[in-house]
């Protein structure tokens, strides 16, 4: 790999801007957050060190969860009864996994993302989803808080009320969440979804909605944390930023015309070449790029 | 807890056989009032943020502002780990007597480079005010689980804003 200082600086900024286009295509089609795809390519490809990649990976889905929260919020497809108190132990566990990520040696850091990575690969594989997930009955917690609601389901033309159930372990989760989120600067979109639908009980739809709102508070508390530390450098979070938005946007006009699980595999696929380089880069290993 | 939704009869729909789905019809379908406002700022914070993060990477990018760090230069920085970066930064440019951690950077907000985090703080600032925003909204609905979950959160962070946190290697 050329390494930063025998090219221009303008270069780097400029693939980043690509490449992080071409990341927002793909993670749009193929149902992930940007963040997931960010960190461990560029820290594993880019010459920039763990610490920037990661505040600016956590920038990067903290703009896209602030992007789409309004219009979630508004169209009732997030919810923010469910959202607050998930919040709060999400991003109280980010702050500390951010604390502990900059605190570690960087080829820890490095090694455990990989594995992380891994791990996402082997969740996207073979978790199912569900629509609409049966709940026999609200559990008393989320009964007791109101977590409940109503939203329009466009292609069955009525409306779908829904409820939560094991609300305490759903929560309880999220502490694992949270800290993996703020410690590898990933987003959690990847955990967010699988724990809402499949654990609690909430529709597919709420479930992406309330995730993708519920990044804009967990990564604001650990994004704080990388900030103050000094990991953000504006020449990588910017370009990142606007590609990754404008990727975003053109991906979803292609969603009329593409084949989602076909783009999902490609994903898939650079995630798990993205966790191996990660992982032998930590270990100092060799590898084919 | 909202108090209409005291009771699980009253707030919770009866469920068909398969799915969570239900027909009955409810009461209140639409998003609810702290829901809406918390959209409403989001809203506004979000594109101010966005707006004004262009605005100043553009005065970066153009040079119309000096940079701490000459963007030549940027890329013999960007290798390192935080803290040799910082050091190296204090070192080399700015000869201060502590490291540019927190909320120093207010400190040296007239170079190109240091104006883009005031949009980078907006941005992630913005959640903090919607928090705010919700509180009094909550507390006229006597919804008190969620009055003390806001009000933790809103202190979590601004705790994290704080800089109080921030560790080395």
């Amino acid at each position: 790999m050329v390494t930063g200082p025998e090219v221009a600086w303008w270069v780097w900024p400029l693939v980043l801007l690509v490449l992080t286009f071409v990341m927002g295509i793909l993670a749009a089609l193929g149902g992930v957050g940007g963040g997931v795809l960010f960190v461990p390519i560029v820290s594993g490809f880019f010459p920039f060190h763990l610490d920037f990649v990661r505040g600016a990976g956590l920038l990067v889905a903290l703009a896209g969860a602030l992007a789409a929260g309004p219009g979630f919020l508004k169209m009732n497809l997030a919810s923010l009864r469910l959202a607050i108190p998930v919040a709060l132990i999400a991003s109280t566990c980010a702050i500390a996994g951010a604390m502990v990520g900059l605190a570690l040696p960087t080829d820890v850091v490095q090694t455990a993302l990989g594995a992380t990575i891994l791990g996402i690969v082997i969740l996207l594989s073979v978790a199912k989803k569900s629509e609409y997930p049966e709940v026999e009955q609200a559990d008393r917690l989320s009964s007791a808080l109101g977590i409940y609601g109503v939203y329009t389901e466009a292609s069955l033309g009525r409306e779908i009320n829904w409820k939560i159930h094991r609300t305490v372990p759903g929560l309880l989760l999220f502490i694992g969440v949270g800290f993996a989120a703020g410690m590898f600067g990933l987003g959690a979109g990847w955990a967010n979804v699988p724990v809402l639908n499949l654990v609690m009980g909430a529709p597919l739809k709420i479930s992406v909605a309330t995730s993708k709102f519920l990044l804009s508070i967990t990564d604001t508390s650990a994004a704080w944390i990388y900030i103050n530390k000094g990991a953000v450098i504006p020449m990588m979070v910017v370009p990142s930023l606007v590609g990754i938005m404008l990727g975003s946007l053109i991906g979803v006009r292609l969603l009329r015309v593409a084949k989602p699980a076909f783009v999902r595999k490609i994903v898939i696929g650079l995630l798990l070449f993205a966790g191996l380089k990660a992982i032998t880069k930590g270990l100092g290993l060799p590898f084919i790029v | 807890m909202t108090e209409d939704s005291m009771t699980e009869d009253s707030t919770t729909p009866e469920m068909n056989d398969e799915t969570n789905i239900t027909t009955d019809p409810v009461a209140d379908t639409g998003p609810q009032e702290e829901q809406l406002l918390y959209a409403k700022i989001l809203e506004v914070g979000m594109f101010f943020g966005l707006a004004l993060l262009l605005v100043t990477f553009t005065l970066y990018l153009t040079r119309t502002l000096p940079a701490v760090i000459p963007i030549e230069q940027l890329s013999d920085f960007w290798t390192m780990n935080v803290h040799d970066f910082l050091e190296s930064l204090n070192e080399h440019y700015l000869h201060q007597e502590h490291l540019l951690t927190g909320w120093s950077w207010l400190s040296q907000v007239w170079k190109g480079d240091f104006l883009n985090f005031i949009p980078i703080a907006v941005l992630s600032a913005i959640t903090i005010i919607c928090y705010m925003g919700i509180v009094p909204v909550l507390i006229r609905k006597k919804d008190r689980a969620y009055v003390f979950m806001a009000v933790l959160e809103v202190l979590i962070l601004t705790l994290a804003a704080s800089g109080i946190l921030a560790v080395g290697h």
